[in-house]
């Protein structure tokens, strides 16, 4: 199993500068984004309040949190209340910005390098990069799904690092906690106001 | 002859759980035992094993790489005969080259040279091998310390105490080109080899704790898309977004 810190490093690496404006080919993007970030985060005159508002600001301009929400959601997002899912949208980005910037302490800078782009489909680009931890660790492998209908502006949906993705992990977890309460949407909410909340 | 029995009953389990269509990945073999060992885990780790990971993972850098180094090069034995199994020949030649030269050149495993000769080799165990053959994980279950599992890597988990050349020499206490050694040896290893693991990721089990809502479903969820990853030998992948294009 790989590297969860760096996994997660990255994810709030990608979050730092709401000034630029990155590229729309995919691959640039990515490397654009993280140079940026890993050159702001190493900036010692920022504190660590002001990293955490960098993540949240750009998180919410570069990562697709409204997909990610109803992704994580699995099938329940068809059945569910328009109501409820309003609910549990906004709680989500709450919960998804206060889990990313939990890691900001562990924050270490390491090197990074977009290797190459693969196109799935017309909505969807998968970039493949390398990170090399500063620590002499070993090197980690981290794709990128990147969502490109609009063109214009490619959004992050996905981190997949060493073949274990982030959506898929939050997905099932939420799964577990639906199925063994009978599929309440409010259940869910609650758990996940309660833990933004603590 | 006690594991001769599990060994029948675990075969047998694992047929009734790929034949029944009502098993699948995902699904549980006994969810509340499987909490309930887990929470068991839990309390081992935090109690026991986490505070010898840190321990561990203040040792002087090259200590701590030799040792990473040592237990590496032994679970890599357990790749040749697999690899094999699975007809994977430049994998067998990966392995067989690279526990050669670590067990030589590299002073009994404690250096790796192997590596930077370009000799990768992958942790391959019989469990990958029935994945690779095609077999269904079946259902999934948590083991007392040794932590997450499947139906068919528990039967993977017995037939590698008789596959893995290291078990043959220690704990079945047979000779292997006139090595031999013990259940001590055998323990002492793969404890290692749990505190190696553990101390490289104390930061993430923190995180892990700290941030997920049922962190028995994060370690599943982890359990098995790294499983999936090391049958498929790729990180290719499952793309179940096509259905949200919102």
């Amino acid at each position: 199993m790989s590297r969860l810190k760096v996994f997660l490093t990255f994810v709030f690496l990608i979050f730092n500068n709401p000034l630029f404006a990155y590229s729309s080919d995919p691959k640039e993007f990515v490397q654009e984004l993280v140079t940026e970030a890993i050159e702001k985060l190493s900036d010692k005159n920022l504190t660590d309040d002001e990293k955490v508002k960098f993540v949240e600001k750009i998180a919410l301009e570069n990562v697709d949190i409204n997909a990610l929400g109803l992704y994580t959601l699995g099938e329940l997002r068809k059945s569910s209340k328009e109501s409820d899912l309003s609910n549990y949208q906004a709680v989500f980005e709450k919960y998804f910005l206060k889990s990313l910037t939990s890691r900001l302490k562990d924050y270490s800078s390491s090197k990074f390098q977009v290797v190459e782009s693969e196109k799935k489909s017309a909505t969807y680009t998968i970039i493949k990069s390398v990170v090399t931890p500063e620590d002499g660790g070993p090197k980690v492998q981290i794709d990128w799904r990147i969502y490109t209908k609009n063109p214009e502006k490619p959004l992050i949906r996905d981190l997949i690092v060493e073949g274990l993705s982030l959506a898929r992990t939050q997905k099932e977890e939420f799964s577990s906690i639906l199925s063994s309460n009978n599929n309440d949407i409010k259940i869910l909410v609650k758990k996940l106001r309660d833990f933004v909340n603590n | 002859m006690i594991s001769k029995k599990i060994i029948k009953f675990l075969c047998l389990f694992l047929i009734a759980s790929s034949l029944s269509s009502k098993i699948y990945a995902a699904e549980e073999c006994f969810e509340k035992t499987s909490r309930s060992i887990f929470k068991l885990n839990m309390a081992v780790d935090n109690a026991i094993i986490e505070p010898i990971a840190k321990g561990f993972s203040k040792l002087p850098k090259p200590l701590k790489d030799g040792t990473s180094n040592f237990t590496s090069n032994i679970s890599t034995l357990l790749s040749i005969p697999t690899s094999l199994l699975q007809g994977n020949f430049n994998q067998f030649i990966n392995s067989s080259g690279s526990v050669i030269i670590n067990s030589t050149i590299g002073i009994f495993g404690i250096l790796n040279p192997a590596e930077k000769m370009g000799l990768v080799s992958s942790k391959e165990d019989f469990g990958q091998t029935l994945g690779s053959y095609g077999l269904g994980p079946g259902c999934y279950f948590v083991l007392p310390i040794l932590g997450p599992t499947t139906v068919r890597d528990a039967v993977g988990l017995v037939v590698d105490s008789y596959l893995d050349p290291f078990a043959h020499v220690t704990i079945r206490e047979k000779e292997l080109f006139s090595i031999s050694g013990n259940n001590l040896d055998y323990y002492s290893v793969k404890g290692a080899s749990a505190v190696d693991f553990r101390s490289e990721n104390l930061t993430n089990f923190d995180s892990l704790e700290k941030n997920s809502l049922d962190l028995y479903s994060s370690f599943k969820s982890i359990y098995l898309q790294n499983r999936s990853n090391k049958i498929k030998n790729s990180f290719n992948d499952q793309d179940d977004w096509s259905n949200l294009e919102n």
